[in-house]
């Protein structure tokens, strides 16, 4: 694929003495949201945190707009222009919310019209703005760790399971916001939950104990029940 | 347990402990001339020790690095201060306060540099090639203490060398019948100005809300595109730059400075840590107090207690909040 944004090229990644990705190979295209499913322990955000540099490709290569980012250290791979947003939300819990934000934003001072959209989207952002981020609920929390994520413009976002454990009607809303992000941005989504996966995604790639067992439309896995169930071991009446 | 820290909230956390102490201490002591004189130096004591163990806390919050050898920047900058007040001795024992204050400053400002200066070298060849590694941290860090006494000895010799203090710090401001010594005035207002640099720095620059945030997850530090190993370096060196400031004020309150300074500071340096919580500067000053306060009361009250106060006073805090009194990061 030619319009691909990131390219992983049969990476492999250790942890330890463990081999956790075992030549893991696919290409997220420019725009939308492409979705990484898998089973518990598939490899998932072993694969976002290889990408991010926060561990180191054993071999193989990565590739983030035409340009080779394997050996590059996560400071100077965020800086092209990718947010990630990992499971535990690596939120700063002493910060206040408006000093998180600031963190995330390359200069320290705030785009008014981005600043906007984000309140747009998570009004929760706005009303607790001088709050410490410990004291916000679990679903502000994520709404506060994909908001760093968007304050400044990013060609590619990494996102690592943003529904777990948030109530359903929280949920919802993040279809929305994530609806509205992937209109100028690509995102790279680990997710566990397969209904809003399949709510979101364009594309899709699924992994399996450290190899890629999956690539295509996510529409294609969606409308394949026994792929499903023989992937990631779920039907469609569970998932949904 | 509960109840304590309940009732303590409602007056405003932790940061009245060191009132309560204060006036539990003045009902034993009843003479309020000599709890005024043992507060006073209380508090200079604890605003030196503030001094070299701010340092460390940040360093160990935000490092993760245990530096058993972090009392070695303190006993370079006492021996350091020593050496200049002795070379500028005209100028400390003149009658001008302007050059005493000089020579005081020189002296100061000479341990700080080397502090600063040691404290880049420290980092870069014998730190960080244990970073993620505990116990090699511990013991390469308590090798380089043991070799920086040996140093000392070296250089300076094994007998104590006297510590000249400025002329215009000498002797004792009355209030009515209270006499308090000069020099602890000023070793009190120069730790709070410290403080109130430090509290500005962390809490009103991009540089703090780093330092701030790295304590929490450096990681995530770095995933949003900042260089942490940079910050580690700076953060070590300012670290190492304030202990020898303290050794240097140390040096000053003492009088009388032997290589064996810093083996006996870190043991109450890292309880200072350990009570105020890892990574806080707040913590740290406000564990620096209590120390200060807790040693000067019970060596009045109960001498043969003296040496074991700080010991006993971590145990209580530790069973009360064991992650210390304001740490950074609440665990």
């Amino acid at each position: 694929m030619s319009d691909a944004i990131l390219r992983l090229d049969d990476v492999h990644t250790d942890i330890a003495q463990y081999r956790i990705l075992h030549g893991v190979s696919f290409d997220v295209p420019a725009g939308g949201v492409h979705v990484l499913l898998g089973r518990n322990g598939a490899g998932k955000t072993t694969t976002l945190r290889t990408i991010m540099g926060l561990w180191r490709a054993r071999k193989g290569a990565i590739s983030f707009c035409h340009n080779d980012i394997t050996a590059l250290r996560t400071p100077d791979i965020a800086r092209l222009g990718i947010a990630y947003v990992p499971e535990n939300m690596g939120i700063f819990g002493g910060l206040t919310v408006e000093e998180n934000m600031r963190l995330a934003s390359t200069t320290g001072a705030f785009d008014d019209e981005r600043l906007a959209r984000v309140f747009a989207l998570f009004p929760a952002m706005e009303t607790f703005w001088d709050k410490q981020a410990y004291a916000l609920s679990g679903g502000q929390k994520q709404m506060l760790a994909i908001s760093r994520a968007i304050i400044e413009r990013r060609e590619l976002i990494l996102i690592d399971e943003p529904t777990k454990g948030l109530a359903p009607s929280i949920i919802n809303a993040m279809i929305d916001a994530f609806r509205e992000i992937a209109r100028d941005t690509t995102i790279l989504l680990v997710e566990q939950n397969f209904h809003f996966a399949r709510s979101l995604g364009r594309g899709a790639t699924v992994i399996d104990d450290g190899h890629v067992a999956w690539h295509g439309e996510m529409s294609e896995l969606a409308a394949d029940e026994a792929l499903q169930t023989r992937l990631l071991s779920l039907s469609m009446a569970e998932a949904s | 347990m509960n109840a304590l820290s309940d009732g303590l909230s409602r007056f405003g956390g932790v940061y009245p402990l060191p009132v309560i102490i204060g006036v539990v201490a003045l009902a034993l002591i009843g003479n309020p001339s000599t709890w005024v004189t043992l507060t006073v130096a209380g508090l200079a004591m604890g605003m030196m020790i503030f001094l070299m163990a701010s340092g460390l806390s940040l360093v160990f919050g935000l490092m993760d690095v245990l530096n058993f050898g972090h009392s070695a920047f303190v006993s370079f900058g006492a021996f350091i201060a020593a050496s200049v007040l002795a070379a500028m001795g005209s100028w400390l024992t003149g009658s001008s306060p302007a050059l005493n204050m000089i020579a005081l400053l020189a002296a100061i400002s000479a341990a700080t540099a080397f502090g600063a200066a040691s404290g880049w070298f420290f980092e870069r060849v014998i730190v960080r090639p244990v970073y993620k590694d505990h116990l090699r941290q511990i013991l390469i860090t308590m090798g380089a203490l043991i070799v920086a006494e040996q140093l000392l000895l070296a250089i300076w010799g094994g007998a104590p060398v006297p510590v000249a203090r400025p002329a215009v710090l000498e002797g004792s401001v009355l209030f009515g019948n209270v006499a308090i010594e000069t020099y602890r005035i000023f070793a009190f207002f120069l730790g709070l100005a410290v403080y109130v640099c430090l509290y500005l720095v962390l809490n009103r620059t991009r540089i703090g809300l780093l330092i701030r945030a790295g304590v929490e997850n450096r990681e995530m530090v770095e995933a949003l595109g900042f260089r942490i190993d940079r910050l580690f370096i700076g953060v070590f060196m300012a670290g190492s730059a304030l202990a020898a400031m303290g050794g240097g004020m140390w040096a000053g309150y003492q009088g009388l400075i032997t290589p064996a300074l810093g083996a006996e500071m870190l043991i109450i340096v890292f309880i200072v840590v350990i009570i105020g919580g890892l990574g806080s500067i707040e913590g740290s000053l406000l564990g620096a107090i209590l120390v200060g306060l807790v040693a000067n009361y019970v060596a009045f009250l109960m001498p043969k207690l003296a040496l074991a106060s700080n010991m006993i006073l971590m145990m209580a805090v530790l069973l009360w909040r064991p992650y210390g009194l304001k740490p950074a990061v609440m665990g």
